[in-house]
């Protein structure tokens, strides 16, 4: 079971490496955008994994504060993309 | 039997975020970056938190699973809208394979008037 | 009437958040509840009978088995696309006029839409919805705005319009 855990969590983990080489490699701002906003989801599956594998279930009330974060994050990065004002 | 259930499901779920990862690297525009990393690593994120219902049983740790499934789509589709608008409004073109693009024409035709 | 409803549906899931059934916990959930409420009570659907109706439940149910195969569907479609060494993409936006009414479907619509195969919605102006297509395959609108929306606006009609 944790044999199995761990190689989900380090698979987890290097898609991360992914998600950087194409914020580091980007062409274009949006680009590295889309990186940052897979890289938050990416990071609630790591949540979920460490908590089930510590046993220290806070851990998945963090990944759900996550989420959120990382949501307003992101429509703040796009809204200032796009050149608008934030209550438009 | 439910451990084996929670196994597949996590398996499943990073076999998904794997597709969409590679997605972002080989697909030559933004827009089609966005579609393939959107769907697929939505869906596989949304498979390892409903492995949590089957590991653990409609227990607290389940519950919270359930309800963070539909707080991650709403949030991932709304981002991933937010995005695509605010890549176009930034000025990227659309690829080289591309063969049509109405939002553009009709942008146009409104600054026009 | 409808600040009611909003305030139970907050109770409701804060009490499934935190499964906690003691009285302090109770308090600071109404509490929060109350805040959330008057903050973010006027932008609530309107018309909160819709609420109370229970075939929209069952059109519901119906709803999410379509929309949960559609998805896989979705998937397995990306990963052929991205997986396939000559990667066989068309892409383009096209633009789907829809028929519904209220805002709250037309939101849930785009959603769905963004999740389904090959498509994902870039705009929405009065009811034309421009969408970004993978793989445009006609460029006959009658064609393909069945093919974008068609699938889910008869459930969505009948559930939130």
């Amino acid at each position: 079971m944790n044999l199995f855990l761990n190689i989900a969590l380090y698979a987890q983990i290097a898609l991360c490496f992914f998600c950087l080489y194409r914020i580091v490699k980007g062409p274009t701002i949006p680009d590295r955008m889309v990186g940052i906003d897979i890289f938050g989801i990416l990071v609630v599956g790591i949540c979920v994994i460490i908590a089930v594998l510590t046993d220290k279930m806070f851990i998945i009330d963090i990944g759900i504060a996550w989420i959120i974060l990382s949501f307003i994050g992101t429509l703040t990065l796009a809204k200032y993309l796009g050149g608008r004002k934030l209550n438009e | 039997m439910n451990d084996l259930i929670f196994k597949i499901l996590i398996s499943i779920g990073v076999i998904f975020n794997l597709f969409g990862c590679i997605g972002l690297i080989r697909l030559p525009d933004v827009y089609n970056r966005l579609q393939s990393a959107t769907k697929c690593v939505t869906l596989g994120t949304c498979s390892i938190l409903l492995s949590l219902v089957f590991k653990f049983g409609f227990s607290e740790i389940g519950m919270k699973g359930i309800i963070a499934i539909p707080l991650l789509f709403f949030a991932s589709t709304v981002a991933a809208h937010a995005l695509i608008k605010g890549a176009h409004f930034f000025g990227v073109k659309l690829g080289d394979q591309s063969m049509i693009d109405d939002y553009e024409k009709d942008k146009e035709k409104k600054s026009k008037k | 009437m409808r600040y009611i409803v909003l305030f139970f549906i907050l109770l409701i899931v804060w009490l499934v958040l935190t499964f906690d059934l003691t009285f302090p916990n109770l308090l600071v959930g109404a509490l929060a509840a109350i805040i959330t409420t008057v903050i973010f009570g006027p932008h609530f659907v309107r018309d909160v009978r819709k609420f109370f109706q229970p075939q929209r439940y069952l059109w519901l149910l119906i709803f999410l088995i379509v929309f949960v195969w559609e998805c896989l569907k979705a998937n397995f479609d990306v990963a052929y696309r991205v997986l396939h060494p000559a990667m066989p993409i068309k892409p383009g936006i096209v633009k789907v006029k829809l028929n519904l009414k209220s805002d709250i479907a037309k939101t849930i619509l785009a959603n769905a839409i963004t999740m389904t195969p090959g498509t994902i919605s870039v705009d929405l102006v009065d009811d034309i919805l421009y969408v970004h297509w993978i793989y445009v395959s006609s460029f006959d609108p009658e064609i393909y705005s069945h093919k974008v929306a068609g699938r889910f606006e008869k459930y969505i009609k009948r559930i939130f319009d």
